[in-house]
């Protein structure tokens, strides 16, 4: 019974309860807990970010699960998964579990397995979680669906300061960190993100921190942690509503047998969609 | 909730579909050498195959392999070493996976491993060793036999008794 072992605090069942939830397994759970959404772009340094403040939660005594979501390959299904590289701790500390993801069949950044993932590490005594998305950019909205708080990696040198006026993800964000502090335009970055919030309703901060070198990270962590964690408003209902159909989708037993047929012509969209209804 | 590594079942008892999954796959260095051409080669063949493939990155020890390889809960487990410390690397991290209760786990090696060498890596409970010049279409083969053999509930882990091994 891995569910038991699991909750009893086994690693191993840990692991393999999580593989039958990835593979489409439902899961839901009463257990409180505090889901950490990282988003930002490619090359901000998010794995870099994550790996900090895992580590600095474990250092207080505090369990903490990162699932790290990459790409699956549309072509072959397959996927290479490389964060690890950058999350060492995650390999030594026992206080830190980090469980690579792919996004199989699905186009967003967020696979919609991840709540039910979040869920079955909640009973079993993780209680925070860190999501690191695969960081497509500004359609990254689908972490609204699982995130108590989001955080918005921002890197130097990412383009003007219109890029932080554009509708997207900083909307839905809670904390914005301005990552490579070491570096000379750090500062101007992170003023100009201010700038634009400025015109705003929401009050966000905007924090500089360097993974590279640690400066900035134990505010980042205090900050994390006293965010008050976002209410269920429509917008990430929304989310929650489009991912839950998404994985009711992709774990539907008939999928590969739909769309063998829609590739050899023996049916047709409509026809596909009705077929999946039933 | 029942484990099973075979694909495509439905769950009699919880009433659900149990999706067929993508074989994940751990490459991994273990030791000092910072040679990791050849690993992200295979990395690269393994994705481009349909699986997943999770890669560990330079200089690891086989503690930290072996917690990866938990935490990711792998089916397959490559080592590639070229410092010449696979003798003693490769069957420490076999002996890590059983005391681990991951005796499950299939694993296989490449990298400069003189012929010689190899018939201990075997008996320490690898499946196959690839030298230089393998192709892609050697590796492919071999985890597809792997895992029609998993399918057929064949226990050929690194820590479970069988004498198969590839081109033997």
């Amino acid at each position: 019974m891995e569910l038991d072992e699991a909750r009893e605090g086994s690693r191993l069942a840990l692991s393999r309860a999580l593989t039958l939830v990835e593979n489409g397994l439902s899961f839901n759970t009463e257990e409180d807990g505090m889901v950490i959404g990282v988003t930002g772009a490619p090359g901000v340094g998010k794995s870099c970010l994550v790996d900090r403040i895992a580590t600095s939660l474990a250092k207080d005594g505090i369990k903490v699960a990162i699932l790290a979501v990459d790409p699956s390959s549309p072509v072959s299904g397959g996927a290479l998964l490389g964060d690890r590289i950058r999350m060492q701790s995650a390999d030594v500390d026992d206080l830190i579990y980090m469980r690579s993801l792919a996004t199989r069949g699905e186009s967003g950044a967020v696979p919609s397995v991840i709540g039910n993932m979040a869920s079955l590490l909640k009973e079993c005594g993780w209680k925070h979680i860190l999501v690191e998305t695969v960081g497509s950019g500004q359609a990254e909205f689908r972490i609204a669906a699982v995130a108590d708080t989001i955080l918005l990696v921002e890197a130097p040198g990412r383009g003007d300061s219109i890029q932080a006026e554009k509708a997207g993800i900083i909307e839905l964000v809670d904390l914005i960190a301005v990552n490579k502090s070491d570096l000379p335009q750090a500062e101007a970055a992170a003023s100009d993100i201010e700038q634009a919030l400025s015109a705003g309703s929401k009050d966000i901060p905007v924090m500089l921190v360097s993974a590279q070198t640690g400066d900035g990270v134990p505010e980042l962590v205090q900050k994390i942690l006293e965010a008050e964690g976002q209410s269920m408003t429509r917008p990430k209902w929304r989310e929650k509503l489009n991912s839950e159909w998404m994985r009711q989708l992709n774990s539907h037993p008939e999928l590969e047998n739909i769309l063998d047929r829609l590739e050899d012509g023996s049916l047709n969209l409509d026809e596909a969609i009705t077929n999946l209804r039933r | 909730m029942e484990y099973s590594r075979v694909a495509i079942h439905f769950n009699e008892r919880l009433r659900v579909w149990v999706m067929p999954k993508p074989l994940r796959i751990v490459i991994a260095k273990p030791g000092l050498d910072g040679h990791d051409r050849g690993a992200k080669v295979v990395a690269r063949c393994l994705r481009d195959a349909g699986h997943e493939v999770i890669y560990t990155g330079l200089r690891r020890t086989p503690e930290q392999i072996v917690r990866t390889v938990m935490d990711e809960d792998a089916d397959l487990l490559g080592l590639s070493s070229l410092s010449g410390a696979h003798g003693h690397l490769f069957p420490r991290t076999c002996q890590l996976l059983a005391e681990a209760e991951l005796a499950h786990v299939v694993v296989f090696g490449g990298g400069i491993i003189p012929e010689e060498d190899r018939q201990s890596l075997f008996g320490a409970g690898m499946r196959a060793i690839f030298g230089p010049g393998t192709t892609s279409e050697e590796i492919n083969s071999f985890v597809d036999e792997v895992s029609s053999r998993l399918q057929q509930n064949e226990s050929i882990g690194s820590g479970e008794e069988n004498d198969w091994r590839w081109g033997a």
